[in-house]
């Protein structure tokens, strides 16, 4: 369970997250909208502990993410974060891209890695792709590859920062049916993105931020069905 | 008027003694540019550390390194170091000299190099559980180390026309500290010095050479 607690954050003089309250349980598939600059990747990334917050406090399965003794490479482990650059190691080919964590990290063997790596990039659908460099790959399949690294140290939780908008049209849809797939197999997630009608048939629950603020959090029918906040409405007028 | 004759019989006898003084002069570079390889690195993590003191001491190896004569570094290691009671033989004061000087300009290459990695590599590499120490070892490190490839290798070029230097300390086992002595016994010097430019000409074309084919076998991505 990841429980996030009135947590504030600013840069500088401005204040990015004002007073966020959210629980997200295990299993569930939550989705994040918002407008531009709302603070959803600053979130993902308070999460994961990549970024510190001012005030409040995030726990994930018991853990305080911000505290002093808090080991943040033992939390990442179980949280894994895909981002909308795909952030591919170009010197490594595919499989070792998937393979460096689950060795220096967790420290398995080579071929125990190994048979993680081509089981979770087959899953993706690259597993014809495993001694090629990312710079051969095409934009949705380095994405899909992160996506592939990320799993392959079993995480309990994966966040989705919008995965798909550096991507070509054409592109979009492979991706989205990878983590259609994973929203099925039941992996807890929390997933930011543009994609409305995404978001409407994956989700368990869908936040909308704007300005700091988690204006609404509701089930997608009712929020796209129902939205009660002025600036949620005036916002999904404007992405339709 | 132009009345010199040349000689260069004599400089072609004598040509097995110059070989050997330069795989000497090979040796020192490749040292040089190993030590100094590994203080790069070092002193770019000092650099990166944040820590004041280390900083301090990285920039201020890098600023004298680059901003002073590679003659005076090699002269300090050997003259200057004397008078604290550390005294070098010639071939170790110009091996510290040079791995002095290539570390400087490594360290400032390998900084460029840097600023062409993006922060995100480290985020994702972080994001993986990886220590900052296991995200520089594995992902900026071996990125740093492919762009500053080419630069190093002209570092190498520099490094072996530095061993040169090391007469001024005494050094006679070089091929310009076997060219020195030779001349000094014959007085040919337009011959051995030639034979001896022609030497270090090859063996830098062969450097550069070789640096290309490694490179084009190491970096495939
Ligand atoms: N490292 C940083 N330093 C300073 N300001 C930052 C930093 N990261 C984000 N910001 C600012 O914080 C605000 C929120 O950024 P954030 O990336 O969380 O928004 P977002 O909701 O993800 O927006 P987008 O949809 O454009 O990705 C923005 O105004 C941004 O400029
Ligand atoms: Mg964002």
């Amino acid at each position: 369970m990841i429980e996030i607690e009135n947590v504030r954050k600013s840069f500088g003089q401005l204040e990015v997250l004002k007073g966020i309250n959210l629980t997200v349980p295990k299993g569930e598939v939550l989705t994040v909208i918002g407008g531009s600059g709302s603070g959803k990747s600053t979130l993902l990334t308070c999460i994961n502990g990549l970024e510190t917050i001012d005030s409040g406090r995030i726990v994930v399965d018991g853990t305080d993410v911000h505290a002093k003794g808090t080991d943040l490479n033992k939390l990442r482990r179980k949280l894994g974060i895909v981002f909308q650059q795909f952030n591919a190691f170009p010197h490594l080919t595919v499989l070792e891209n998937v393979t460096l964590a689950p060795r220096k990290v967790l420290g398995l063997s080579k071929a125990e890695a190994d048979a993680i790596a081509v089981k979770q990039l087959t899953h993706v659908g690259l597993g014809d792709k495993l001694k090629v460099y990312p710079s051969r790959l095409s934009g949705g399949q380095q994405q899909r590859m992160a996506i592939a690294r990320a799993l392959a140290m079993s995480p309990d939780y994966m966040l989705f920062d919008e995965v798909t908008s550096a991507l070509d049209p054409q592109l979009v849809g492979e991706v989205l049916d990878t983590l259609r797939l994973l929203a099925s197999e039941g992996m807890t997630m929390i997933c930011v993105t543009h994609e409305m009608k995404f978001a409407r048939e994956v989700s368990d629950r869908v936040a909308f931020f704007h300005k700091g603020v988690m204006a609404e959090i509701a089930p997608p029918d009712e929020l796209f069905g129902a939205p009660k906040d002025p600036d949620l409405r005036q916002f999904l007028a404007a992405t339709h | 008027m132009f009345n010199y004759t040349f000689h260069w019989n004599q400089a072609l006898r004598a040509l097995p003694q110059m070989l050997d003084g330069a795989l000497v002069t090979l040796q020192i570079a490749l040292l040089s540019m190993a030590i100094g390889l590994a203080c790069a690195i070092a002193l770019t993590l000092f650099r990166l550390s944040g820590n004041r003191i280390l900083g301090g001491f990285a920039t201020a190896w890098v600023e004298i390194a680059r901003n002073t004569p590679a003659l005076f570094q090699i002269y300090m290691a050997h003259f200057g170091l004397g008078n604290f009671g550390i005294h070098l033989s010639p071939y170790t004061a110009l091996l510290v000299g040079i791995a002095f000087n290539n570390a400087g300009y490594l360290a400032e290459n390998f900084r460029g190099a840097l600023k062409a990695i993006p922060d995100t590599q480290t985020r994702a590499a972080r994001s993986l559980g990886m220590t900052s120490l296991q995200a520089f070892r594995y992902i900026v490190l071996p990125q740093m180390l492919r762009i500053a490839f080419l630069p190093a290798t002209n570092q190498m070029v520099w490094a072996i026309l530095m061993t040169s230097l090391g007469v001024t300390v005494g050094m006679n086992t070089d091929l310009a500290g076997v060219t020195q002595e030779l001349n000094a016994r014959s007085f040919r010097t337009f011959e051995f010095f030639a034979l001896a430019a022609v030497i270090y000409y090859v063996i830098a074309k062969a450097v550069t050479l070789a640096a290309r084919l490694f490179a084009a076998r190491m970096f495939r991505y």
